[in-house]
C-alpha cells in the first residue's frame, strides 16, 4: 500500500532529531502563517461587501443541473 | 494510456442582479450571453444545432421516454434562450437559470484548465458588457455551486472513453474514486446540508446534493455516476462520461489535478488494470462524511471491511496509477502524465500530514484558511453571515471583489498559466481537436455559418438553396494539422466547402 511505503525509516541515530526538529519547524511555520493570515485579512476587509447579512440573504438562485 | 484524452469542462455560474434579489435569472442570464455575443461576434450569429443531441439516452442501454423525463432533462429542445458559439470553439448559453460556459474539446489537463479559466474571463467580459447597455442592471457572476438555500447548480466534466469498456466497470471503479477525489478537488463550503444548512464548514460544495449512486438525472436525485449516453462522437467507438459531482474550481491546481487524476483512473479502467476492489460501503453517505470533515481524519468503510480516510483511498488509486504508468511507459511517459502523478502524490502526502500545507494550491484549503483567520481574529461562529459572505465572495469572478482573485494577486495561490495564455484562449480554439475547425470557421466565415454544434458546422452558402452540413464526428479530426492549411488558403466559405467535399 502507498501509505506503508511512505513511513519514514527510523534508525536509532536519527530518532532524536526526528523528535525535536519538527517541533521548531511547526512553530516557525505557524508564526509565518499567522502573520500572513493577518495581512490577507486586513487586505480583504477592504473589499468585503458592507452588509454581510443582507448580501448573503439576497443571493438566491434558481435550480441548475 | 496517459492523462491525455478528449475532455472538457462546463460551468454554470451563479448569478445575481445588484439590489434585485427577485430578478428573473433567465432574463439576467440571457442579458449576459447576448451582451457578450453582440460585443464580440462580428456578424451573423450561428445557431446551436440540436439535431444530434440525445439527452435521454442511457448508458445502461435504453432511452428514457420524453413523457417521464423532467422538463429540465430535455436539453435538446431549442427554447429560444441565448446560445452562441465562440471563436475559441466554446458554447456560451443559458442553461436553466444560469449562464453556462462549455469549454471546447481539449486533449490534456493543462488545456482543460486553460479553457476553463478562459470561461471565467468570458463571463467577466459578458457581465461587464451587459452592464454597459442602457437600462441594464449590474449583474454579478459567481463560480460556485450553491446558494446555501437549497439550490445547487453544476460544474460538469466530460471525458471521452472507449465504448468497449463495460459500463459496470466504470461504475464500480469510479464511485470510490469520486467519493474521495474531493479531498483535493473540493471548492469548500460554509454550511452543511441542502435546504436549511447546519452551521459548519465542509470540503465540497456539491456533496450534500447527491442522493443516488447511478442515474440519468442531473437536477433531481443527483447520481454519483451519471449515465447520460450522448457521445457527440462515433457511438460505436466512444462514450462520453459525463461527470456531474465535481465542484466549480477556481484554483488552477485543483482543476488540473481533478481532471488529470480522473483521466488516469479512466485509462486504468479502460485497460482493465484495476483488479483491487475498492468499493465503499454506502457511497452516498461516505461522500458526505468525507466532505464534512476538513481534518480529513474520518474513516470510511470499504466493502472488504477495511477502514480508510478519503486521502488514503486516493493513495490507493495513486499507487495503482504510478504502477500503471511505469509498466506502460516507464520513463517515456509524457510530461503532463508524470507531472500529474507527482503533484497528486505531493498533495496527498501533505493533506495527510496537515491540510493547511496545501493552502496555496487547493480551493477548499485556501478558503478554509481565510475563514479560520476570521474566526480567530473576530471570534466568529460558523453561523456568522460574514463567514457565509466570504464563502460567496471567494467565487465572485470580478478581480476587484473576488477573494480568490485577491489571493492570486498577492501571490498566495499558485498558478499554472499566465494571463496571456488565458486571454488568448478566450478567442482562439485548441489546435489539436475539432474545436479548431469549429472556432476558425466562426472566426473566418461567420457570415456563412448558420449553425454549429459539437459534431457539425452548418454553412449557408451563396447559390445553394439548402444549408450544407459538415459533420465533425471525430473529435481528433479538424485539427490545425489536419485542416489548418485548408482554412488558411480558403478565401471564402464556399472555397472551403468545395475543397472539403471535393466539388
Amino acid at each position: 500500500m502507498a501509505q506503508e511505503q511512505k513511513q519514514p525509516k527510523k534508525s536509532s541515530e536519527t530518532e532524536e532529531s526526528v523528535e525535536t526538529a519538527p517541533e521548531t519547524d511547526v512553530n516557525e511555520r505557524r508564526e509565518a502563517l499567522d502573520s500572513d493570515v493577518d495581512d490577507i485579512l486586513d487586505e480583504i476587509d477592504d473589499v468585503l461587501e458592507t452588509n454581510a447579512e443582507d448580501f448573503v440573504k439576497s443571493f438566491i438562485q434558481k435550480g441548475g443541473q | 494510456m496517459s492523462v491525455r484524452r478528449v475532455m472538457g469542462t462546463e460551468v454554470e455560474y451563479g448569478i445575481s442582479v445588484a439590489g434585485q434579489p427577485q430578478a428573473n435569472p433567465m432574463v439576467a442570464s440571457s442579458q449576459v450571453v447576448n451582451a457578450y455575443a453582440t460585443s464580440t461576434l462580428k456578424a451573423r450569429r450561428a445557431r446551436w444545432d440540436f439535431e444530434e443531441e440525445s439527452p435521454l439516452r442511457d448508458a445502461r442501454g435504453f432511452d428514457m421516454s420524453r413523457q417521464v423525463a423532467d422538463p429540465s432533462q430535455l436539453t435538446d429542445e431549442d427554447l429560444g434562450l441565448a446560445n452562441v458559439i465562440l471563436t475559441n470553439g466554446a458554447r456560451l448559453y443559458v442553461d436553466h437559470a444560469h449562464p453556462e460556459f462549455s469549454c471546447p474539446e481539449v486533449t490534456n489537463p493543462l488545456d482543460a484548465v486553460r479553457w476553463d479559466k478562459a470561461g471565467e474571463q468570458v463571463m467577466l467580459d459578458a457581465s461587464r458588457a451587459a452592464a454597459r447597455l442602457p437600462g441594464n442592471p449590474q449583474i454579478h457572476l459567481y463560480k460556485n455551486n450553491t446558494d446555501n438555500k437549497g439550490v445547487s447548480y453544476g460544474a460538469h466534466e466530460n471525458y471521452l472513453m472507449r465504448r468497449s469498456t463495460a459500463f459496470a466497470d466504470i461504475v464500480k471503479h469510479l464511485i470510490p474514486f469520486f467519493v474521495s477525489r474531493q479531498v483535493f478537488a473540493g471548492a469548500g463550503r460554509v454550511g452543511i446540508g441542502q435546504e436549511r444548512p447546519k452551521h459548519g464548514f465542509q470540503i465540497s460544495q456539491r456533496a450534500d446534493f447527491f442522493e443516488v449512486e447511478v442515474g440519468l438525472e442531473t437536477t433531481l436525485k443527483r447520481p454519483i455516476i451519471n449515465t447520460r449516453d450522448e457521445p457527440h462522437a462515433d457511438p460505436e467507438k466512444y462514450r462520453r462520461l459525463h461527470v456531474i459531482l465535481g465542484d466549480a474550481n477556481l484554483a488552477e491546481v485543483s482543476t488540473y489535478l481533478k481532471v488529470g487524476s480522473t483521466s488516469l483512473v479512466l485509462a486504468m479502467i479502460e485497460d482493465g488494470y484495476i483488479t483491487r476492489d475498492l468499493s465503499v460501503d454506502g457511497p452516498v453517505s461516505a461522500l458526505r462524511a468525507v466532505s464534512h470533515d476538513p481534518t480529513l481524519k474520518t474513516l470510511i468503510t470499504l466493502k472488504d471491511g477495511r477502514k480508510l480516510t478519503g486521502v488514503q483511498l486516493q493513495m490507493e488509486y495513486l499507487d495503482l496509477a504510478k504502477k500503471f504508468v511505469e509498466e506502460r511507459y516507464g520513463s517515456d511517459a509524457d510530461y503532463q502524465t508524470k507531472n500529474v502523478l507527482e503533484r497528486w502524490e505531493s498533495v496527498l502526502d501533505r493533506l495527510e500530514r496537515d491540510p493547511m500545507e496545501c493552502a496555496t494550491e487547493l480551493d477548499w484549503v485556501a478558503k478554509y484558511k481565510l475563514l479560520l483567520g476570521y474566526r480567530d481574529r473576530d471570534s466568529l461562529e460558523w453561523d456568522d453571515p460574514k463567514l457565509h459572505l466570504i464563502d460567496l465572495q471567494y467565487a465572485d469572478i470580478r478581480p476587484e471583489k473576488g477573494l480568490y482573485q485577491r489571493l492570486v494577486r498577492s501571490g498566495r495561490i499558485e498558478r499554472l498559466l499566465t494571463d496571456d495564455l488565458v486571454e488568448k484562449a478566450m478567442h482562439e480554439p485548441p489546435t489539436d481537436t475539432r474545436a479548431y475547425f469549429r472556432g476558425r470557421c466562426l472566426e473566418k466565415y461567420s457570415e456563412n455559418v448558420a449553425a454549429a454544434s459539437w459534431d457539425s458546422v452548418i454553412f449557408d452558402l451563396p447559390g445553394r438553396e439548402s444549408l450544407q452540413r459538415v459533420p465533425t464526428i471525430d473529435p481528433l479530426r479538424g485539427t490545425k494539422k489536419h485542416v489548418g492549411g485548408l482554412l488558411d488558403s480558403s478565401e471564402t466559405a464556399l472555397d472551403l466547402f468545395n475543397r472539403l467535399t471535393g466539388s
